[in-house]
């Protein structure tokens, strides 16, 4: 019998082994965590990673797992190997029995009548869902304060931001509230709040893992990916969600290799590691250059061979990404309107017109950040203005792509810092949207590209002792690449540390308040 | 609502050149919608056929239907256009309630068929091409149905009711370009063309092209110049122009009223027009400017169709035979003389005529009922004889009624009123007017009595209510009589004696 605390700090690999070996159920697990969230989430001072806990039907399908491995025969046989383990979803994605807000007012108490394609094969797989995590309004940010439903906090620092717009996944992984959360990635999502939160995340190849399900912000760049403490456990989860389905027409027709042995391949003699050259340097922390080195130092040791490319275009990326993400978002969020499902709000005066009851719900319901992108958005595909912005935006994205083409030509996998600084102080960076957005500069090709990124832990920054992330990049479809290398350099930091990066981070006091399930409240019945 | 000046046609062709253009919005009878596994089905309960693609819920995802693009790539080889071997689907934004993401899914600047042409056949036999700029597909939106005003529309109404069924299915947008040189048969030009698109979209089977029901909608543009001028004036839109006689009326309306415009020194409105049957005018719509702002881009959640050249072919090689050769075959086949036929193609009734050849009537006997009679009742009635609802079965009934001598050919027209009143089925309204030839009750009952005792167990089930049992009595007594007997008033006397009333 494993004490809980140690528990919930193992991988999600070493659970699936021990779940298997009836050394310890699903329900002790599941329950371990769901008193973790209880204990670390809520009150004042708490993570507040989780908009909804979901802890009967968790619970329901922990036992379920529990009862047919002791049940034994052909059916425990045929448990997937993730079996039992929990796991923490964005409310970004829908579900079936759980609210899903995007953390947004216009869709609060709202809930689903389907279930995403990644939610579908987490019930395949039997996972038991520990609710929903917390995010910037509509993934919209990149420090999750932008969520209608108040911030979240940084494990490693609770007056610190978690990153965004998946701060809720990767603070919940961070603070050992789950051993596993589903992200989603248009410019950074889940790689810029796994470096700050020295977790692992990952940006799949688009198209490699189905957006059916996933709350749209810009359809061409958004990608769900998994969030975990180490990178097997990361590959474990995408070989879940991954593969072909039918109803997203962008999705893949072919499955990626397989990329759980990529990451038990354990070497990465001889691999072409590419620096970026435009990806580093100034504008980046000094701490953060430093680790950044410090990997780049260890790789060459195991026998890679480190080069430098230059990619002259991504200057321009950042740019491009923000005409191209609003313009798809002005539409994508079109839908909100008060007419159909969620949020209604009447005008208080004048006639009661369709279009003014529209304007009245998306004016109450939107938040700042949510608003900007949409005018934004709008402006860019405006007759007159359609070619200067979003047509060239298209065509930096072309240049994008090329420059990733070029230089993969020299390099199996480019390397770069995650995000320019470690994590800011909540507030530091919310009236300077110019700002935030620079968080972004290091991750946003890879979603104009479409191609794969993986971030995970590298450090703490000598300034500030807090994580820094290095971000792995490789060709689309080549995400077994990134597992390769990423669980060659873990290996090699974790001995270099004496133990996981997380193991560092500073005990989290008792939570004094209850958990505010904020959206879960409302359904209480 | 006030009624506008117009000119003469007579006048206003003196004076000016009719250009006209058409959108013909065809809606295909695929199993599912254009972009979700939801019914494609008419006339269902609101808000039935739908699924959370079709109600633009969070997180949803369009798949095209691959079946409405193989409709649209015959559509487009039908009307003689180049296929594009790739095309893209793009967003047409706005805010309406009928549209549940609040932008319409549509193809824009590459449709899947372009440059094409359609030879339409006039009246008199002569030939007019119209060239076919495109034939684009994107999917129908939901539809409002405005309560509690007086005129039906959105201005005045109390609240407005939204049914999502329509929404998402598959459309095909054929759009022409200018039509020039009609001169004064722009008006029959104008019913041909829909017709003809209309019989192509029905022949290929890719629609059930039923006017009535929206499944073919008609856009009709008009403007005018000077004759001698080559820049065309300002043209208006009337929308939703849904039967074929209404669109010859609107455009020979809509000519009318620019040329009287025009004459006042006043310049045409470029605006969308309303149609109304009622009092065949159009009134004014929406200001349309070229300047509508769609905020048009690409689909980024679909891919590029891809419509390879041996797909194509394929397609190609299914073709059923075209509408012209199949009036060629057709009139071999039925017999007709080149007026006759031409008359019943002009009248419209020609697969009414196929239709009920198919069910069993004679070519001569067919042409005889709906050229003889229904056309005219159609003409009365001011709609098109295919909406009259008259069923080729009731023409066979009426026609071997006839025939056996049941009712004479004048009985017979009057049977038809009852059945377009709807009074019942031929024989129900021969039996109810008395229309039948009188017979003696006397043999018919000793016939009766034998045929309930020749079958106990059928009387007792007419007895226990089950009505429909009785046409196994009267078989027996119409087979007793030799056929002679009036098989209604068998019926009849068969229920009284057995105490049921039908």
């Amino acid at each position: 019998m494993t004490d809980t605390k140690t528990l919930i700090r193992l991988s999600a690999a070493r659970l699936a082994e021990k779940l298997a070996a009836g050394e310890v159920t699903s329900v002790e697990v599941t329950q371990a965590y769901l008193d973790r969230i209880a204990e670390v989430d809520g009150g004042e001072r708490g993570v507040h990673a989780f908009l909804h806990v979901n802890a009967e039907e968790a619970l329901a399908v922990a036992a379920e797992v529990d009862a047919i491995r002791a049940a034994g025969g052909a059916e425990a046989e045929a448990l997937h190997v993730l079996a039992g383990v929990p796991i923490a979803v964005k409310d970004l994605i829908v579900t079936i029995g759980q609210p899903t807000t995007a953390g947004s007012k216009i869709l609060e108490g709202w809930h689903s009548p389907y279930d995403a394609t990644v939610v579908e094969r987490l019930r395949a797989a039997k996972m038991p869902i520990l609710g929903k995590t917390n995010l910037d309004e509509f993934a919209m940010g990149s420090s999750t304060e932008h969520s209608a439903f108040g911030p979240t906090r940084n494990p490693w620092d609770l007056d610190r931001i978690p990153g965004g717009s998946g701060g809720g996944s990767a603070a919940a992984v961070a603070a050992f509230e789950a051993p596993l959360a589903l992200g989603t990635d248009t410019g950074g999502s889940i790689r810029q709040p796994g470096a700050v939160t020295g977790t692992v995340g990952v940006k799949p190849t688009y198209g490699s893992v189905s957006r059916y399900g996933a709350i749209a912000m810009a359809s061409s760049l958004d990608q769900i990916g998994p969030v975990s403490r180490t990178v097997l456990d990361s590959a474990l989860l995408h070989h879940v969600i991954g593969g072909h389905d039918s109803r997203d027409s962008t999705s893949l027709p072919d499955p990626l290799a397989d990329l759980v042995a990529a990451a038990k391949t354990g070497n990465v003699e001889g691999m072409r590691i590419g620096i970026i050259k435009e990806l580093h340097g100034e504008g980046y922390q000094a701490g953060v250059e430093n680790r950044f080195n410090d990997s780049l130092e260890i790789l060459k040791e195991a026998g890679a061979e480190i080069v430098e490319v230059s990619c002259p275009n991504f200057q321009y990326a950042l740019g491009a990404y923000y005409l191209i993400m609003p313009s798809e978002a002005s539409s994508n969020l079109a839908k909100f309107d008060g007419v159909r499902y969620g949020l209604r709000v009447l005008p208080e005066d004048g006639p009661m017109t369709i279009e003014r009851v529209m304007g009245a719900t998306r004016a109450a319901g939107f938040g700042d950040e949510v608003k900007r992108r949409i005018i934004l958005g709008t402006y860019a595909l405006s007759a007159g203005y359609y070619d200067a912005y979003y047509g060239s935006a298209q065509k930096v994205r072309t240049l994008v792509q090329r420059d990733f083409d070029a230089a993969f030509t020299v390099a199996d996998v480019l390397i770069s810092p995650t995000a320019p600084t470690t994590a800011f102080r909540l507030g530091e960076k919310l009236d300077d949207p110019l700002a935030m957005y620079l968080n972004d500069v290091a991750t946003i090709p890879a979603n104009l590209a479409g191609v794969p990124g993986l971030s995970l832990p590298g450090g703490l920054a000598d300034e500030d002792g807090l994580p820094v992330g290095i971000q792995l990049l490789a060709p689309a479809r080549e995400d077994a690449r990134l597992y390769r290398v990423g669980a060659v350099l873990e290996s090699l930091l974790e001995a270099k540390w004496g133990g996981p990066l997380l193991a560092q981070a500073p005990e989290l006091a008792a939570a004094a308040g209850p958990v505010e399930t904020l959206v879960g409240s409302q359904e209480a019945k | 609502m006030d009624t506008e000046a117009i000119l003469s046609f007579e006048e206003a062709m003196e004076k000016y050149d009719p250009v006209l253009g058409f959108e013909v919005h065809v809606e295909l009878n695929t199993k599912t919608k254009m972009f979700s596994s939801a019914p494609n089905v008419f006339g269902d309960e609101p808000n039935t056929n739908v699924n959370e693609v079709d109600l633009g819920m969070p997180g949803v995802l369009p798949v095209v239907n691959k079946t409405a693009v193989e409709s649209s790539i015959k559509i487009g080889l039908a009307l003689n256009c180049k296929i594009a071997e790739s095309c893209r689907f793009a967003r047409k934004n706005y805010f309406y309630p009928d549209t549940p993401k609040n932008f319409q899914t549509s193809q824009y600047d590459e449709p899947i068929a372009y440059d094409g042409y359609l030879d339409i056949e006039l009246s008199d036999g002569t030939v007019f091409r119209v060239e076919i700029e495109r034939a684009h597909m994107e999917e129908d939106a939901g539809k409002l149905t405005h309560m509690g005003g007086a005129t039906g529309r959105i201005h005045g109404a109390d609240f407005s009711l939204v049914d999502y069924n329509r929404a998402g299915v598959p459309l095909v947008e054929i759009v022409t370009k200018p039509i020039e040189g009609a001169g004064s048969r722009a008006p029959e030009l104008a019913k041909a063309y829909v017709a003809a698109v209309r019989e192509i979209v029905k022949n290929l089977g890719v629609s059930d092209a039923r006017m009535e029901r929206g499944n073919v909608r008609c856009d009709a543009n008009v403007s005018l110049r000077p004759h001698g001028r080559e820049r065309f004036g300002i043209r208006s839109e009337t929308k939703n122009v849904n039967s074929l006689r209404a669109v010859e009326h609107a455009v020979r309306y809509e000519i009318q009223r620019h040329a009287a415009v025009l004459d006042a020194g006043n310049p045409v409105v470029q605006e969308t027009r309303h149609w109304h049957e009622d009092t065949r005018t159009t009134t004014s719509g929406r200001p349309k400017s070229d300047a509508d702002d769609y905020r048009y881009f690409p689909e980024p959640d679909l891919v590029p169709v891809v419509a390879s050249r041996e797909w194509v072919e394929e397609l190609r090689a299914t073709l059923p035979e075209p509408p012209a050769a199949r009036r060629k075959r057709l009139q071999a086949d039925w017999g007709y003389s080149d007026l006759e036929f031409r008359d019943v193609v002009n009248a419209g009734v020609m697969d009414e005529i196929e239709e009920t050849i198919a069910a069993g009537a004679s070519a001569s006997v067919a042409r005889k009922w709906w050229m003889g009679e229904i056309v005219g009742r159609a003409k009365n009635a001011d709609v098109d004889p295919g909406q009259l609802g008259v069923q080729p079965a009731t023409i066979v009934e009426l026609a071997r009624m006839v025939e056996d001598g049941k009712i004479n050919n004048k009985m017979a027209t009057e049977v038809l009123d009852g059945v377009l009143a709807g009074e019942g089925t031929p024989a129900d309204i021969v039996e109810k007017r008395g229309l039948a030839v009188v017979s003696d009750d006397g043999p018919l009952l000793e016939a009766i009595d034998a045929a309930l005792a020749a079958q106990p167990g059928v009387a007792d089930k007419i007895r226990g209510g089950k009505v429909q049992a009785v046409g196994a009595i009267v078989g027996g007594v119409m087979k007793a009589t030799r056929g002679q007997a009036d098989a209604a008033r068998v019926r009849e006397l068969i229920l009284e004696k057995l105490g049921v009333t039908a």
